[in-house]
């Protein structure tokens, strides 16, 4: 019998339209094996096995139809759905069960997806190691030893362990696709606006979207298509048709496009080994046919900065909420002590030591006499990216470039110098700022470990990055995790 | 370009409401001054001058719902959550700051 | 420690100016459907975005955005074309997200005026600007003396007004007011109270919080700069803006007087007292960090619809007074007795219900100015609408109250018993006009008075004064008198 965990999206959905298997006989095969590798991963913040079998039952009674009928996936802890433990990776709503859906949750309940559990991220996505949650981090299925990339590590390490098909991700400046390409999987970030934020805890409300992870490019067109589309209760939602990525994915046919390489996302911070497969990816693309060009993008150099001042700034005031009053955690409430004090106890108890470096920078970064220096100017650098953007789209109708600057680094590494963690997005956060949509890929192994490829495209054409992304792996397929610290 | 000094940090911790020790504060005005020492750089972009501040990706306007009453969540699942309630309502320690 | 109001004012030139909110009287909350309906059970008109749950998102409301605007079309203001809400951030437990909504340097309305007339004289007061936020929650403060913050063991919280649309409308400096600052302020909150109820934007009950003042004041020697000013919170009833500006004239006058130093600061007013005390001092006011609410998109009102709104304005209250006392021929002495009352719109409107002007005039000088009074509030915050004055004034016209009987249903409105037609019923205070029940007691009357009854069949028809005195004693005053007087000539076979 084949092992339904190695079974893509498309391949289980298809198994169990045909009753070759049952959406209950999928979801136990994958809760098995989470607990079975789950300890020795953690990607898992907690497992709703009862919900999974209730979804799975209702797909087998035929209550539910659709592509993805009765395939499981794994929700990023960032986003709430009803009645199941959400804790953002953090102590401050450890226990909180949220009285609503998101509306990504919603859709996916619509959909008949089973939803497996809720995964392990970095505190409030603060992050690019999933080090920083507060309930210990999750490793990377290539090698234990090694972060899974983050915010996201846990969404993405689900999905390259076999644990679940299809996960949920977010995106502020990379969560998604650097733990994509850590892992050796598919992220995608749509564009801003194209996924409801609608029950997403807010991280930078300007930057933050949600996404699909999978092992393939088509399976990530199908859950994209899945949670994607206007939500009158996000008033970023973009009211527009959801750009066609399924057919985009099926097309998987480049010739004739152009590609343009970034010339500013390379060189000094890239590893010779992730610049030395990237080379090879975008000889890959010519020979399937694209035409490629260089284009230069100067204020790409200026995103990192940009990014540092106004995702802390947003962050500051957005985690104002989490104060004991109307949820989560509470501490030193003795009787004696006043509120402002109750409250200032248990943010500095509640919130880790990244969450705190960033409320403090984004504190100050909005302080009258600092604001226009920072917050202000780095929103003009933002709009001098977007133009970098739009010139560059002029010439080439994707981009390129290395997902990440390096290859999985091993736990604890960068954790006492967040300038070197703070890095790892330099490759990714121009996309969040412009807010187009971004792929990464897998395009080989460095030294044993993937190595991602992005791809970027104009907003509201994340078709665009399923057609190449699509053609791309048809050549060269995703590797796989020789697993073998699985007991 | 800035030192960020200790009491800077402490001014921060109480607006944004974080009790923070001593050796916290210290080290958060070490942290700080070289981050900000890594973002100054954004100051030197010349050409910024002029430019509009971006705000947002989506070039969305005006927005909004129709005044339509919804309903609202059950009382007992909103209290549910809360560190401490009583007469229906949430119960905080007293106030000892002044009103706004 | 105080200079007394007019003597400050011979000495002192004062500079005022108000900072009023309005809750919009909009069905659902600014950002969520939640009712905004007053007085429901304590957090039943919460939802995920009101209450500030992680992953909520707030949506405007369109209803709230026209209400501004007409707001800002009424006092003569220049609506913006393109406008955003920003977030102003602080910590208190009132406000779910510790940030308010607000608007920051973008107002939907800035730059108008609104006319008051005091004394005769009109007195322009120039607005800054109208701005759309949203209200908090309320707290209620446990175990210190009556309800108040300080000696508090704990505070308990209810969100329902979290959320409910705010305006607020902010005036520039007022100068020139001379010896009048109270009675300028007074004015202006009266007015633009009119003005908002006659746009129906909001109910306008002062005692209710959905509007609330802010009353700012500083002293300067004729011809000097302006002194520093204080900002007096909590300001919540017309009589209130009126002492407030007035207590604080006096405190000032005397420290300026002693040669100190006014603070700025903020002070909170105390209806029990009429005074106020220092709060926060703005000295170590917080930075709000206000920046671009990143949730909402910017507000751009269409020309057209703006045009729309304006040619949709109702009368303003200043030119449908001119309008009415013509129409109704009220003196100008009678006019101005009636404004100085704060009875003229409140006589208006109850003609507008249907009332005779003689009546409504009756009602609002007479016993309707007599309960504001014993009650210590002005006439128009009573809990007794034009409406149902109108009514009242009905049922006596038709037969079915009598003067005596109509005082006690206008008392029982007041009473909060409900409508006039709720108050007859649930009182019993109908006029008995059954015959048959007034003949019982008439005989009764006649019975038990003999001397009197003999000395009417006399011919002595005053006598019949008493007689007609017990009837209306056993009736409870619901009969009309001016039967029982038939009724009781007939049974003693005199004719008048
Ligand atoms: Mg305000
Ligand atoms: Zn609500």
């Amino acid at each position: 019998m084949t092992d339904l965990t190695r079974l893509t999206a498309v391949q289980t959905a298809a198994a169990i339209a045909a009753r070759d298997t049952t959406a209950t006989e999928v979801a136990q095969a994958h809760l098995d094996r989470i607990a079975k590798v789950d300890g020795q991963l953690h990607a898992f913040l907690h497992v709703d096995a009862e919900g999974a079998l209730e979804t799975a039952r209702r797909v087998d009674a035929g209550e539910i139809t659709g592509p993805l009928a009765g395939v499981p996936l794994a929700l990023k802890d960032v986003i709430v759905q009803k009645g199941v433990p959400t804790t953002v990776g953090s102590r401050i709503l450890e226990g909180w069960r949220p009285p609503y859906d998101a509306t990504v949750v919603e859709r996916l309940k619509a959909a008949g997806v089973v939803i497996l559990g809720k995964t392990n991220m970095d505190e409030f996505a603060m992050g690019s190691s999933t080090e920083h949650s507060a309930y210990g981090p999750t490793h990377n299925p290539w090698d234990l030893d090694r972060i899974p990339g983050g915010s996201g590590g846990g969404s993405s390490a689900a999905v390259a362990s076999f644990e679940s098909p299809l996960a949920i991700g977010t995106d502020t400046g990379g969560s998604i696709r650097q733990p994509a390409a850590v892992t050796g999987t598919v992220g995608v970030k749509p564009t801003y606006g194209g996924v409801s934020r609608y029950g997403l805890v807010a991280f930078s409300s300007s930057l933050d979207q949600a996404g699909p992870c999978a092992r393939t490019v088509l399976d990530a067109a199908l859950l994209h298509e899945v949670i994607a589309g206007h939500d009158p209760r996000d008033s970023t939602s973009i009211p527009a048709p959801v750009p066609p990525v399924v057919e985009a994915a099926r097309q998987a046919d480049i010739s004739g496009m152009t590609i343009g390489v970034v010339k500013e996302l390379s060189g000094e911070g890239y590893q010779p080994g992730v610049e030395q497969r990237f080379a090879e990816a975008v000889e890959t693309l010519t020979g399937l046919g694209a035409k490629v060009v260089e284009v230069s993008c100067p204020h790409f150099a200026y995103a990192l900065p940009a990014y540092y001042l106004i995702a802390p700034s947003e962050a500051s005031s957005n985690l104002a909420r989490f104060d004991s009053v109307r949820y989560g955690l509470r501490v030193g409430d003795d009787g004696e002590r006043g509120l402002e004090e109750v409250m200032s106890l248990t943010r500095a108890q509640g919130f880790g030591a990244e969450v705190k470096r960033r409320i403090i920078l984004g504190t100050y970064a909005l302080s009258s006499g600092y604001y226009d220096a920072y917050y202000g100017q780095a929103q003009k650098v933002r709009s001098l990216i977007t133009r970098d953007f739009t010139e560059a789209f002029a010439m080439a109708d994707v981009l390129v470039s290395p997902a990440a600057p390096t290859v999985a680094f091993p736990l604890g590494e960068k954790l006492s110098d967040p300038l070197a963690m703070y890095r790892q997005d330099l490759a990714t956060i121009p996309s969040n700022l412009y807010g187009g949509p971004a792929m990464s890929l897998p395009c080989g192994l460095a030294d044993g470990l993937p190595v991602g490829l992005q791809i970027m495209a104009p907003t509201m054409r994340d078709e665009l990055l399923y057609r190449v992304g699509a053609a791309f792996e048809a050549a060269m397929p995703a590797p796989v995790p020789p697993l073998d610290w699985e007991a | 370009m800035s030192e960020i000094t200790r009491d800077e940090v402490a001014h921060l911790a109480r607006l944004s409401r974080l009790a923070l020790d001593d050796d916290e504060l210290g080290r958060l005005a070490g942290e700080l001054d070289v981050i900000l020492g890594a973002v100054a750089k954004i100051g030197e972009v010349s050409d910024a001058e002029g430019v509009t501040p971006m705000t947002h990706a989506v070039p969305l306007e005006n927005v909004m719902r129709p005044d339509v009453v919804m309903p609202s969540l059950p009382r007992d699942d909103v209290l549910a959550a809360a560190p401490a309630a009583e007469d229906g309502r949430f119960r905080v320690p007293r106030i000892l700051d002044e009103e706004q | 420690m105080t200079v007394p109001y007019v003597e400050a004012l011979q000495e002192f030139e004062p500079v005022i100016g108000l900072e009023t909110h309005v809750e919009l009287g909009t069905a659902s909350k600014m950002f969520c459907g939640c009712d905004t309906t007053f007085g429901a059970a304590p957090n039943t008109h919460t939802c995920p975005v009101c209450l500030g749950l992680p992953g909520a998102l707030p949506v405007v409301n369109e209803a709230a955005i026209a209400s501004t605007i007409r707001i800002g079309l009424a006092l003569h203001c220049d609506i913006a074309t393109w406008c955003r809400f920003a977030r102003k951030n602080y910590f208190y437990p009132d406000m779910p997200k510790n940030f308010q909504t607000s608007q920051y340097d973008e107002p939907l309305c800035t730059d108008g005026y609104l006319d008051v007339e005091v004394d005769g004289e009109t007195v322009r007061i120039p607005i800054e600007r109208v701005h759309l936020e949203e209200d908090t929650g309320k707290s209620l403060h446990v175990g210190g003396s009556t309800g108040r913050i300080h000696g508090a063991t704990h505070s308990l919280v209810d969100y329902n007004r979290a959320g409910i649309p705010l305006v607020e409308i902010v005036t520039k400096p007022v100068t020139g007011t001379k010896a009048k600052p109270a009675e300028v302020a007074k004015a202006y909150v009266t007015e633009l109270r009119d003005v908002l109820r006659g746009l129906g934007v909001s109910d306008v009950r002062m005692e209710q919080g959905s509007l609330r003042c802010d009353v700012n004041v500083s002293l300067n020697k004729p011809g000097a700069e302006w002194g520093t000013r204080s900002e007096t919170k909590n300001v919540n009833s017309l009589r209130s803006v009126e002492r407030a500006v007035r207590s604080e004239v006096e405190r000032q006058a005397a420290r300026l007087r002693a040669g100190e130093r006014i603070v700025q600061e903020t002070r909170h007013f105390h209806e029990d007292t009429g005074l106020s005390t220092s709060g926060r001092s703005k000295e170590e006011a917080t930075d709000y960090r206000y920046f671009p609410e990143p949730d909402l998109v910017p507000v751009a009102p269409d020309a057209a619809w703006v045009a729309s709104l304006k040619a949709a304005l109702p009368e303003a209250p200043s030119s449908r007074r001119r309008r009415l006392i013509e129409q109704l021929a009220l003196s100008t002495l009678d006019a101005e007795a009636m404004t100085n009352a704060g009875v003229l719109d409140l006589v208006l409107a109850t003609v507008d219900a249907g009332a005779p002007a003689a009546e409504a005039r009756n009602w609002w000088l007479g016993h309707l100015a007599q309960s504001a009074n014993s009650r210590g509030s002005e006439p128009s915050e009573l809990p007794i609408t034009p409406v149902q004055v109108a009514r009242v004034v009905e049922l006596v016209a038709d037969g079915s109250l009598t003067a005596g009987l109509a005082r006690q249903v206008v008392d029982g409105v007041l009473a909060g018993e409900g409508e006039p037609d709720d108050v007859v019923e649930s009182r019993g205070l109908a006029v008995v006009s059954d015959e048959g029940a007034l003949t019982t007691a008439v005989d009764e009357a006649i019975a038990a008075n003999s001397d009197a009854a003999d000395k009417i069949r006399a011919g002595k028809v005053q006598a019949v004064g008493a007689l007609v005195g017990a009837v209306m004693k056993a009736t409870r005053g619901q009969a009309d008198a001016s039967v029982v007087r038939r009724l009781l000539l007939e049974r003693l076979g005199v004719r008048e």
